[in-house]
């Protein structure tokens, strides 16, 4: 029985991003990279489901450049049992063509449950998850706050604008996690030592990319500076005018 | 607060293994997490965060370079990162860690019987379990081979007389390793369980540092205890020294970690604080503190790297681990001054970190060999003449 978490190498979040001098990717120099944050929801709920189970193992799965193995050391480290590193020798490949090579690795292992982030930190384009579950021909349920299971159906609440969706689903299926989703357990030092003897499977893809090209990047517009109305009760009404006229906030 | 990334001017992270960079990623979560929201707290209440010993047990910080008996047993470098960080937080809670795992931990390991590591190291890194380590007296600070605790043989127990002083976790403790000179006035080390008649603790107060560590006075008034509870491996003085290495290895990363921790502060700060319309980093005065900051944080780094590959390759020397214990606590001490110049005003208040981590960081420059101790120890080293005396 194969719970299957599938990650993704992004920088930091806190990272502070130059644009390199193609102007289409990112500077990675001083960058520092870490597992996509949704990714570490995703990770924890495949490893409650396998304890909650009693049996069967933690696969995580990534397709990166050959320095992710240092974020597929870390699911180990969580408690993922072992890992499959699917290298790319192209930095940049588009949802489409990640979810179809992904699809092959994860179809191979026949899972019960898999799960992704809602979205990466860097690109965002949230189809991944939903796309690999098109391709393996499973019911698919993004973006889950809850999920519990019983036998072979799972029941999972996602957040809609002004409310809460409760779904059901037979498993096997493929699950994006929201935040809120689990807290991810921190990688104790018995782990780290543990994920040690863990094996990494290496799998090496150098077909070039299709689909969508990143035609240009451009960092966002320079905040403006901030604006004194005025002092005291007087500025009042003209503060709330520019906020409702102005900022369109109110 | 924005989250803290670290310093790593030189690429020292091209230096440490996987292993390593994980250890200190999830203890720096840890830290910016659990310990950073609740310090201030207990630091102006003057109490020990108790509430952090069950998830530092569970993340396995506890003697985490001992091998075996439930410890993760981890390389020196990767234990001097847990340090760093810990300390990144506050010197006290790097203190408490210290203590359990150098100071109690590894006299049981090095020097106890099978039986002891079997009922103590589990239990100890569990944190079931706290250890204090009892080797300063009121009037033998430097000079611990003056101390005037004694155990006297009764039979087939020890009868254990004397007071013990500057004691971190003393009254929280469980067992105490403590020092004392057996009738022939050679140094043994003993196992004192802390409710065995006799035994009693009271907290030193008034600290304006380490405040969110306990730190106690021992009292052992004809304290019996049996045979089984000297450790058998110790050699005399020497063998309380080694438990002063393990420790002062530690400090001096964490030394780093405090220095980190003002340095971070003091930049952030001097970004956003306008002044004269401009950010003060803008002023050359400014950047001249941040920049001296910097450089003194990364010499130390790679020092310190340095001396934890050759503990970990059990070639370092005593005088080598005096080096960076001196060099890093001085320099984290300097920054922490200087961090609370830039900070203006605002740098008094709790508010801000680098005051605290400034107070703090005066007993760490006392505790585990004075900052002029470790110089006649480096002094001797280097002319073969002992100036101690």
């Amino acid at each position: 029985m194969n719970f299957v978490v599938c990650i993704k190498r992004v920088p930091d979040t806190e990272a502070r991003i130059k644009i390199a001098a193609d102007g289409k990717s990112i500077d990675p120099t001083g960058v520092q990279f870490i597992p996509s944050p949704y990714d570490e929801f995703a990770i924890e709920a495949a490893l409650l489901q396998k304890e909650k189970a009693g049996a069967g193992e933690v696969i995580a799965v990534c397709l990166g450049p050959a320095e992710a193995s240092g974020e597929l050391r870390k699911c180990l480290a969580m408690g993922a049992d072992r890992a499959i590193h699917l290298k790319d020798a192209h930095a940049h490949r588009d949802p489409a063509s990640t979810a179809a090579i992904l699809a092959k690795a994860i179809g191979d292992l026949s899972p019960r449950m898999v799960f992704f982030g809602k979205s990466s930190a860097d690109h965002g384009n949230s189809q991944v998850g939903v796309q690999v579950a098109e391709r393996l021909g499973l019911p698919s349920v993004s973006e889950i706050v809850t999920l519990e299971v019983e036998g072979d159906t799972a029941k999972a609440h996602r957040e809609i604008e002004g409310g809460v969706e409760i779904v059901s689903t037979s498993i096997p299926a493929v699950f994006t996690a929201q935040k809120g989703l689990n807290k991810p357990r921190k990688a104790s030092l018995k782990g780290i030592m543990a994920a040690k003897k863990k094996t990494i499977e290496e799998l090496a893809y150098d077909e070039a990319p299709e689909g969508l090209e990143i035609v240009s990047l451009d960092p966002p517009p320079e905040r403006q500076a901030g604006r004194i109305v005025g002092e005291g009760a007087d500025a009042v009404p003209e503060l709330v005018r520019l906020l409702r006229e102005e900022a369109k906030v109110i | 607060m924005a989250k803290f990334t670290g310093v790593d001017f030189l690429d020292m992270d091209s230096l440490l293994s996987e292993e390593e960079l994980l250890v200190r990623s999830s203890v720096r979560e840890f830290v910016s997490e659990e310990v950073l929201p609740i310090i201030e707290h207990h630091n102006r209440a003057g109490t020990f965060p108790k509430e952090l010993i069950p998830p530092v047990a569970e993340l396995g910080l506890l003697g985490a370079n001992i091998e075996g008996y439930d410890c993760a047993g981890l390389n020196n470098v990767a234990y001097g990162l847990i340090m760093q960080e810990l300390e990144r937080g506050d010197s006290g809670l790097r203190s408490f860690v210290s203590v359990q795992g150098a100071l109690v931990m590894y006299p049981i390991y090095a020097f106890g019987s099978e039986a002891h590591r079997e009922q103590w190291l589990p239990a100890l890194a569990k944190g079931e379990k706290i250890g204090c380590f009892g080797l300063t007296e009121p009037d033998f600070g430097s000079n611990p081979g003056g101390m005037l605790t004694r155990a006297r043989k009764d039979g087939n127990d020890w009868v254990l007389n004397g007071t013990k002083m500057w004691i971190t976790n003393g009254s929280i403790s469980d067992v105490a390793v403590i020092w004392a000179k057996n009738d022939e006035g050679e140094v043994e080390g003993f196992l004192v369980e802390s409710d065995r008649k006799g035994f009693s603790s009271s907290d030193v107060e008034g600290k304006f540092s380490l405040r969110a560590s306990v730190t106690s006075e021992l009292y052992l008034e004809d304290v019996r205890i049996p045979e089984a509870n000297r450790l058998p491996g110790c050699q005399g003085l020497k063998s309380a020294l080694k438990c002063l290495s393990q420790a002062r290895y530690g400090i001096a990363w964490g030394g780093i970690g405090a220095a980190m921790a003002c340095y971070d502060e003091a930049l952030r700060y001097s970004q956003t604080r306008i002044q004269f319309d401009k950010p003060i980093a803008s002023f050359q005065l400014v950047q001249r503190k941040l920049v001296e900051m910097l450089n003194e944080i990364t010499k130390a780094q790679f020092m310190t790297l340095q001396l934890g590959r050759l503990k970990d390759a059990n070639k370092v020397r005593p005088a080598q681990i005096s080096l960076a214990k001196r060099n890093n606590v001085a320099m984290a001490l300097d920054i922490a001054r200087e961090a609370r110049d830039v900070l203006g005003a605002n740098g008094i208040c709790d508010e801000y970190q680098s005051g605290r981590h400034m107070c703090n960081l005066e007993s760490v420059k006392t505790y585990e060999g004075t900052h002029d101790i470790h110089t006649l120890i480096i002094g001797h080293a280097i002319t073969g003449i002992p100036a101690y005396e």
